[in-house]
């Protein structure tokens, strides 16, 4: 009897472990290399590719295309305006566990709904709940601050449990160079936990549920029940995206609940490839870098980022990171 | 001791009588054969004891209780798994994930989301061991969609056996593969079925592989059972080869023409 037992995987961990911490590492010595400016466009970048690899987990695991993502990151923005104004809450970390326990609730009831349907009907559905969400806070502008939004303030902020704060001297400068890290921390443990999670049992069902629904339910898999716990998993993340970037933008306004936004989820997810776990973190640097870049190059901004856009998706199907294993596929081979 | 009865089951498609008043009855440990011609309604009995369509009547009694309006993981969950006549694979995951997923199912291990799937040894080597009977542990790593005909029919029986399911439909396994291939396909299922104590209803159009395989064969038509009997009653049974070969006479299965 021939027996081979996941010779591969053992190596894989290691590999993907060291290659990581490589990373983690650059990333962490990064701010001192480069201008404040640069930390800043980072942390953004950081944020973006959490809501991004939360995005995924429905996208690229689960084979759901949700056009409403905006609802989860702009739920997670919103709890904590709320929570820092109407709470007088100072502690990022209380910020957090509201702000995370607020979108799952929201994430729950529109998943509720959505998973009902697949294909085109989910895509639809999302992206009318998030509407919703969208109108509420333009139209009860005496609790949302309407298009003026809320503002959040950094310095108001604690860290670790109040271990850090930014009161006195050059508050922002010291805010943004410890969010940094607050947000790299952040960004580390929840790329370990969804790939933890795409990695288990639970996130091979879903991938199951991906490539024949019909199938997945023979082997005994309540698939709407999976769908289900992946899309509040998928929009808790996002939330959690949200929630990080309200403090570091100083404001939250109805712009994150709209549609569009959701499209820019979609398309960094997309861009860096949503067919393998790192994609979404590669697409939405990037997508981060362009965005930024066009905008302080010119005043028709999202016409150069379409046109970029356009180029890209064209030449990179796979995306950034599934073009990058195609060729690094195709060298081994000539070797 | 009886497994599976269906009582006066029945499943209409407008006019189309597709299970007509099935009264069918199935032991334990039996390897049953279904036959009949195109549009008799074998599928269509597969789909309904499967939970995959809904009966429009009659009752569904497993195991001694009723499970006529159970949903499809009810069904599996107490013990009934089916292949498909069009194979049904998780067609982006590798040989040995498909394998190794019935198995975190059966074993209630699915739902875990803190353990990588890789990492758990027990079902690791039983998926392989798995793979091993059904011939397929060389391609254990390759993806699904990427086997070929002979091998992806094999992987979605593997993938209803791995449930160790009481009671095993397999719609018609060797559909679609090679004459040379099909011997193969049906000792290698043959032999892992009756191995592992599973009663199968399997639905075929090969004459030759029912009667080598079965203990008892089942015909069918227009969506009722026409005859019952052992291969050898079958064989003999005139108005049987009428149906299935439009002719008769002692010889008509053995006949070539």
């Amino acid at each position: 009897m021939t027996m081979v037992i996941a010779p591969a995987t053992g190596t894989s961990i290691w590999r993907i472990t060291i290659v990581s911490a490589i990373i983690l590492v650059i990333l962490a010595i990064l701010p001192q290399l480069v201008e404040p400016y640069q930390t800043v466009l980072l942390t953004y970048g950081l944020i973006m590719a959490i809501a991004a690899l939360g995005f995924n987990l429905l996208l690229g695991y689960t084979g759901l295309l949700s056009f409403g993502h905006s609802a989860y990151f702009g739920a997670g923005a919103y709890t904590v305006a709320f929570i820092m104004r109407d709470f007088g809450a100072h502690s990022m970390e209380l910020c957090i566990v509201g702000g995370m326990l607020g979108t799952l609730i929201i994430a729950a009831v529109f998943g509720f709904v959505c998973v009902r349907h697949t294909r085109i009907f989910f895509g639809i559905l999302t992206l009318a709940l998030s509407q919703v969400l969208w109108s509420l806070a333009f139209k009860f502008f005496w609790v949302t601050g309407g298009t003026d939004g809320i503002r959040v303030a950094s310095a108001n902020l604690t860290l670790v449990g109040g271990l850090i704060d930014f009161k006195g001297a050059r508050s922002f400068q010291r805010f943004i160079y410890a969010y940094y890290y607050y947000v790299l921390v952040l960004f580390a443990i929840s790329t370990i936990i969804l790939w933890v999670i795409t990695h288990s049992p639970f996130g091979k069902a879903l991938q199951a549920i991906r490539d024949n629904e019909t199938r997945a339910q023979f082997v005994g898999i309540s698939v709407r029940r999976y769908r289900w716990i992946a899309f509040m998993i998928s929009g808790t993340f996002t939330g959690l995206a949200g929630i990080l970037w309200v403090p570091l933008n100083g404001l939250t306004t109805p712009d994150i609940l709209y549609w569009p936004f959701s499209g820019e989820i979609v398309f960094m997810t997309v861009l860096g490839g949503f067919r393998s776990f790192s994609g979404p973190i590669v697409g939405a640097m990037a997508f981060n870098y362009l965005k930024t870049y066009a905008i302080a190059s010119t005043e028709y901004w999202q016409l150069l980022l379409g046109v970029v856009l356009v180029i890209l998706v064209m030449a990179l199907p796979a995306g950034i990171v599934g073009t990058a294993a195609r060729l690094a596929a195709k060298l081994r081979r000539w070797k | 001791m009886t497994l599976l009865e269906t009582v006066n089951l029945k499943k209409y498609f407008g006019d189309t009588h597709a299970v007509d008043d099935v009264n069918l009855t199935i032991a334990e440990a039996e390897f049953v054969s279904v036959v009949g011609p195109n549009g008799a309604g074998k599928t269509s009995l597969c789909n309904v004891v499967s939970a995959y369509l809904a009966p429009d009547s009659g009752k569904i009694i497993f195991k001694g209780s009723d499970v006529t309006h159970s949903s499809v993981t009810e069904r599996v969950k107490a013990g009934i798994a089916r292949s498909f006549q069009l194979v049904n694979l998780f067609d982006d995951l590798t040989a040995f994930d498909n394998v190794a997923l019935a198995i975190f199912s059966r074993d209630g291990k699915i739902r875990n989301m803190t353990t990588l799937a890789h990492r758990d040894r027990g079902v690791t080597i039983e998926a392989d061991t798995i793979l091993d009977q059904f011939g397929l542990v060389n391609k254990r790593n390759e993806i699904a969609r990427g086997l070929a005909q002979g091998e992806r029919k094999l992987l979605d029986v593997a993938l209803a056996y791995a449930l160790r399911p009481k009671l095993l439909f397999l719609d018609e396994p060797t559909s679609g593969v090679s004459t040379r291939d099909k011997d193969k396909i049906m000792d290698t299922i043959a032999s892992v079925v009756r191995g592992g104590g599973i009663t199968a209803v399997i639905i075929e159009h090969d004459m030759d592989v029912v009667f080598k395989y079965s203990n008892r064969i089942v015909v069918m038509h227009q969506g009722a059972i026409l005859a019952q009997g052992t291969p050898h009653a079958i064989r003999n049974n005139d108005n049987v080869a009428m149906i299935l070969l439009g002719s008769s006479g002692p010889d008509a299965f053995s006949r070539k023409d």
